[in-house]
């Protein structure tokens, strides 16, 4: 038989989310964005060195709406990596495989983002 | 390689509707994959009507009663019907089990019939699992021990032994999770997928196979085995309730603490 003939049968256009796999891609596609978070960090932490108006720039760019997008969204993503990277470390030592507890965990690790990402917000703006 | 379209060959068309003709007032509509060899069209997506008031409570009870009232030519694998052989093995309503254990009253709405997701088409509902075996060939699933000739005895195994193996000796090789797995979608020429590697697991867990070291050996491999990234797709859809993702995730361990 050709195999060039066949058809290949149809995968991600039909194969339905678990919350596991959901939580898997959102893992990785966070983990590139917050490569790029950290480069502005590192930016802004370069400006502290260069002199006061370099960094009076940058904290003007965070002040606009899309600066404190951009530091709220850097809060999710770092929120829901930490702790979905927990998550991963517990399977790394053998725990947490049952499906029910993968749910549990997967859930948990939502909810927690967003409050994690509510707590680092409110602590940073406490302190500034 | 990632590719997340299907090629042009396999783009779904819309195919023939069926009508129901019993006048049934509880209908439901089926939507099965077709593709016909002989035909060399594309791919197609057939409705059938289907009178519920007569028909059995299994997704395969539905197969069959197309087959033998609507349409003859409707093609799929199934054998025992009691989920213990794994031939009925198809996607429906979007994720992998087996026909013959699924309830269509889980299902609400229309219901969507599929063959194993990414492999190669043989005909409407019946994927090509070369691969596979050729991969559960690889791993060299029987015993192994050095007993030659004259001096053969019996294995003995104690009971805790044995209840080790618990969880995966009860894999029927229906390849559920393994293409159910992306990675496997991915990698499914370099990396093992789930099925096989749980294979691989119950052989290197026995405590009468005296190859072990060589087994974790050569499983040990950045393809092979470290495609699994934990998406846990395979748990999910394993119809026997077996945790293929705890199987690799031992495999992993035991390479991290030997």
């Amino acid at each position: 038989m050709e195999k060039n003939k066949n058809p290949l049968s149809p995968h991600l256009q039909i194969y339905r989310w678990q919350i596991s796999s959901l939580l898997s891609i959102s893992h990785r596609i966070v983990g590139v964005i917050n490569i790029f978070f950290i480069i502005l960090i590192c930016f802004w932490s370069l400006s502290l060195l260069l002199d006061e108006n370099n960094y009076e720039l940058t904290k003007l760019f965070l002040n606009t709406f899309f600066g404190k997008f951009f530091i709220i969204c850097f809060c999710w993503t770092s929120s829901f990596h930490i702790l979905n990277e927990i998550r991963h470390f517990a399977w790394d030592l053998g725990f947490g495989f049952d499906i029910k507890t993968a749910k549990i965990t997967g859930s948990l690790v939502i909810i927690g983002s967003f409050i994690l990402t509510i707590l680092f917000f409110l602590i940073g703006k406490n302190l500034v | 390689m990632v590719k997340f379209n299907l090629p042009q060959n396999s783009k779904i068309e819309v195919g023939k509707y069926y009508k129901d003709k019993t006048n049934s007032k509880n209908i439901k509509k089926i939507n099965v994959y077709r593709w016909d060899p002989s035909s060399g069209k594309n791919p197609r997506i057939d409705t059938f009507e289907v009178d519920m008031d007569n028909c059995g409570p299994k997704v395969l009870d539905i197969l069959f009663k197309i087959k033998n009232e609507i349409d003859s030519s409707l093609t799929f694998r199934r054998s025992c019907a009691h989920g213990v052989c794994g031939s009925c093995a198809m996607n429906i309503d979007g994720s992998n089990t087996l026909a013959c254990i699924k309830s269509h009253t889980d299902i609400s709405g229309d219901l969507n019939v599929y063959p194993l997701p990414h492999l190669q088409v043989v005909k409407d509902l019946i994927g090509d699992l070369t691969t596979l075996y050729k991969q559960y060939e690889s791993i060299q699933p029987w015993l192994k021990v050095e007993q030659t000739g004259e001096e053969k005895k019996e294995l003995k195994q104690s009971q805790k032994d044995r209840e080790k193996l618990d969880g995966y000796y009860e894999c029927i090789l229906c390849a559920c999770c393994s293409t159910s797995c992306p990675s496997y979608w991915w990698n499914g020429d370099k990396y093992l997928g789930p099925a096989v590697l749980l294979q691989a697991y119950r052989w290197i867990n026995d405590s009468r196979d005296g190859d072990k070291k060589e087994r974790l050996k050569k499983v040990a491999d950045e393809l092979k085995l470290y495609r699994c990234h934990t998406i846990m797709n395979c748990t999910n859809s394993c119809p026997k309730g077996l945790n293929p993702a705890k199987a690799i995730g031992s495999i992993k361990k035991m390479l991290a603490t030997s």
